[in-house]
């Protein structure tokens, strides 16, 4: 869940990151108002999730108060790798000396955080990583022990930097890593960190992340930085047809039916379970298929799950024949989902046996379930069909009523 | 032989009052596990299927002895108690089911595991199956479920989906391949116990002749692997199963499990593909083509299963 610059910001300031004076800002009065109280050169920049910025031309700079107004003007309607600023943050100009680089993040090898240093800020790291590696450290640091200052400073000094500068920037770098852990953090970056002509430091872009699964956690934080409970912050913001496969999902709490994901195809999905719906995504793409939607069913979901989530795809417009698929369950019941979805296509007035192009489902209850499907009349296969073969069936018919 | 479990692993359940964990010991009851028993605290006294509710690990190890291994069942904000629980008090094996246990906390779980010499299996998993042995965890679901779809056998199986390692088992055990033991490894981006950490494992049963693993895209457990192999000359072949290959194009979207997400280059399907099969791993596109490719690659090192 990636925070905008203001926010991530925001948290800095919270934990007494020193930052360049700014403001954000949704109209060009507010922004030459902004830099006229910063009273000196400002450097205008559009709030967008997506790197790349500098490049799209929406980091532009401005002398005075009206030109602020201007490069507010010139800098909004910039999409940025597709996507649309939400805000414009006007800071203060600084003149740089030198640039630092701090980035914290997970090592999913070593299973610990780890801290990445660099003395060549402001560039891309990876570049820095390839090309100048003496000029990038990397340090690991426990989860458990009591997080001290000496990380910070082995960090530091192992690219080369010492005297007044290594201990300006230990304090710096150890706040980063203790809010990386603090609000349960995946990133939390640093670049670039600028020392100034004048000889002080300042946080002049930063970039966090948290984690989903610690929302819940940071209620009281996400709720001070103005982030909604309903932004996702995904790659892209979730479409109406996705909102509403979550309000479904979240009703009834027993075993999920949703995890919606919007596509622009014909045949709707409604595989499962995580693995099984990349697997089956997949097969249906592979074999030609063009699938209106990526969703997940598991952890055995309530016939009225099955039933809404069936209504909700059908409903979508251009959907012409749906494909229900999951690997060999052994927590989810085969009866209740084939319940769920014939009730789903009854309800949306449709005929199961027309409208289901494949049913696969294999394990318990599958008898069960299996006689069901008969009565209705639905095309359905046991585990001796395998999932790419169901979703060929799924794919072959679809072309055949096309 | 197997790895990890027995027919003999005593085993406890934390959370065993739980809607999800009461299914969890029936089943692995009737699959023959040793359930020495259960903790939910203030519920001492009770009784799950048999199997005796203390509420503490420290009780059953003063009541029962030492156990081997601890199924953790709680929800995500008790987790990482109960398992620091399991550990300090002596056990050595713990599967962690629970699902939305936030990054820090698993690693402060897999830290004090480290130190103490325990291993953590998920979380985010189904747990372990011996075939026709014993089972630790949901995996397989109900005993007969279960016994339709696993067979004893040469292949050792690994997965980052719980419910892949029932239809991969299920495929292999259609076509004559029976598994010697089969572990979910968990579907979240930092996991107890990789791939690569299970492979010494297997490489030391006498029983496992090949390897099937099914694997998405995100974090770096298949570059582990292939790096693994390529060190250590495995003698075991090994086929993996690549799913969720659309995500390539779909940068910075989340599918299928926490872990699953691509962020750099390393994380795509294209990127590990490559990887494993420069290290000799066969790669497969369906689930019904990794039978054959066992049989092949056994066949080319004139192993007969």
């Amino acid at each position: 869940m990636r925070f905008y610059e203001y926010e991530s910001k925001a948290l800095f300031r919270k934990r007494g990151l020193p930052l360049a004076r700014g403001r954000v800002v949704k109209s060009a009065a507010e922004a030459r108002a902004a830099a006229a109280e910063i009273g000196r050169p400002v450097v205008v920049k559009s709030q967008v999730l997506s790197g790349g910025r500098m490049k799209a031309g929406a980091v532009q700079f401005a002398d005075t108060p009206d030109e602020a107004a201007r490069k507010f003007e010139a800098v909004l309607p910039i999409v940025v790798k597709g996507e649309r600023a939400r805000s414009v943050l006007v800071e203060e100009k600084c003149p740089v000396a030198n640039e630092y680089f701090a980035s914290v993040t997970w090592d999913g090898r070593r299973k610990l955080p780890v801290l990445l240093f660099s003395d060549l800020g402001g560039i891309d790291i990876e570049e820095v990583a390839s090309r100048h590696p003496e000029h990038l450290s990397r340090t690991h640091f426990s989860t458990i022990l009591p997080l001290t200052e000496r990380i910070a400073k082995e960090a530091i000094s192992a690219v080369g930097v010492s005297g007044d500068d290594l201990t300006a920037l230990i304090p710096i770098v150890h706040r980063l890593l203790q809010l990386f852990l603090d609000y349960d953090l995946t990133l939390a970056e640093i670049n670039p960190l600028a020392k100034l002509a004048n000889g002080k430091f300042l946080v002049l872009d930063g970039h966090v992340d948290m984690e989903a699964e610690a929302r819940g956690a940071h209620q009281a934080l996400l709720a001070e930085l103005g982030i909604g409970e309903g932004e996702t912050r995904q790659a892209r913001p979730p479409t109406p047809f996705e909102l509403e496969g979550a309000r479904l999902n979240a009703i009834d709490h027993r075993g999920v039916a949703g995890n919606v994901v919007e596509f622009d195809g014909n045949l709707g999905l409604i595989i499962g379970a995580g693995g099984g719906s990349l697997t089956l995504f997949d097969a249906v793409r592979k074999q030609g298929g063009r699938p209106a939607n990526y969703c997940e069913i598991g952890g055995n979901p309530s016939v009225a799950k099955a039933k809404n989530l069936t209504k909700l795809i059908l409903g979508k417009p251009g959907v012409d024949k749906i494909a229900v698929m999951m690997n060999v369950v052994s927590n989810t019941r085969v009866d209740i989902v084939a319940r769920g979805v014939i009730k789903g296509c009854l309800e949306a007035g449709r005929k199961p046996s027309d409208v289901i192009a494949i049913f696969r489902i294999p394990g318990s209850w599958e008898e069960e379930g299996f006689r069901i499907l008969r009565r209705y009349g639905v095309d359905y296969c046991d585990r001796s069909v395998s999932m790419y073969e169901a979703a060929g069936k799924a794919v072959a018919k679809l072309r055949a009523a096309c | 032989m197997s790895i990890l479990i027995t027919k003999d692993t005593r085993f406890i359940v934390q959370g065993i009052t739980g809607r999800e964990a009461v299914n969890l010991t029936r089943e692995n009851l009737a699959y023959g596990a040793k359930i020495v028993g259960g903790v939910t605290p203030g519920r001492a006294g009770r009784d799950v299927y048999g199997v005796p509710v203390h509420d503490s690990v420290r009780d059953i190890v003063a009541k029962h002895g030492p156990v081997e291994g601890a199924v953790v069942c709680v929800p995500p904000r008790f987790t990482r108690d109960a398992v620091f629980e399991a550990i300090e008090n002596g056990v050595r094996l713990i599967v962690v089911v629970t699902e939305n246990v936030p990054r820090r906390e698993v690693a402060q779980m897999v830290e004090l595991a480290r130190l103490r010499g325990a291993r953590i299996i998920g979380p985010n998993c189904l747990g372990i199956i011996s075939p026709e042995e014993a089972k630790m965890g949901g995996v397989g679901g109900p005993a007969a479920n279960t016994r339709q779809a696993y067979r004893k056998g040469p292949i050792g199986v690994m997965s980052r989906s719980g419910g892949m390692t029932t239809e991969i088992a299920s495929t292999l055990s259609a076509a004559g391949l029976g598994q010697s033991t089969c572990v979910s490894i968990g579907g979240d981006a930092i996991v107890g116990t990789t791939y690569a950490e299970l492979m010494p494992l297997f490489e030391a049963d006498p029983e496992t002749k090949a390897i099937a693993i099914y694997s998405e895209p995100g974090g770096r457990m298949e570059a582990e692997l292939a790096d693994w192999v390529k060190e250590h000359r495995s003698r075991l072949p090994i086929v993996a199963f690549m799913a969720g290959r659309f995500m390539d194009e779909m940068k910075g979207m989340r599918f299928g499990h926490a872990g699953t997400i691509v962020e750099g280059k390393e994380d795509t399907t294209a990127e590990k593909i490559a990887r494993m099969e420069a290290a000799g791993i066969s790669v497969a596109e369906r689930i019904e083509e990794i039978p054959g490719l066992i049989r092949k690659r056994l066949a080319t090192i004139g192993v007969d299963v």
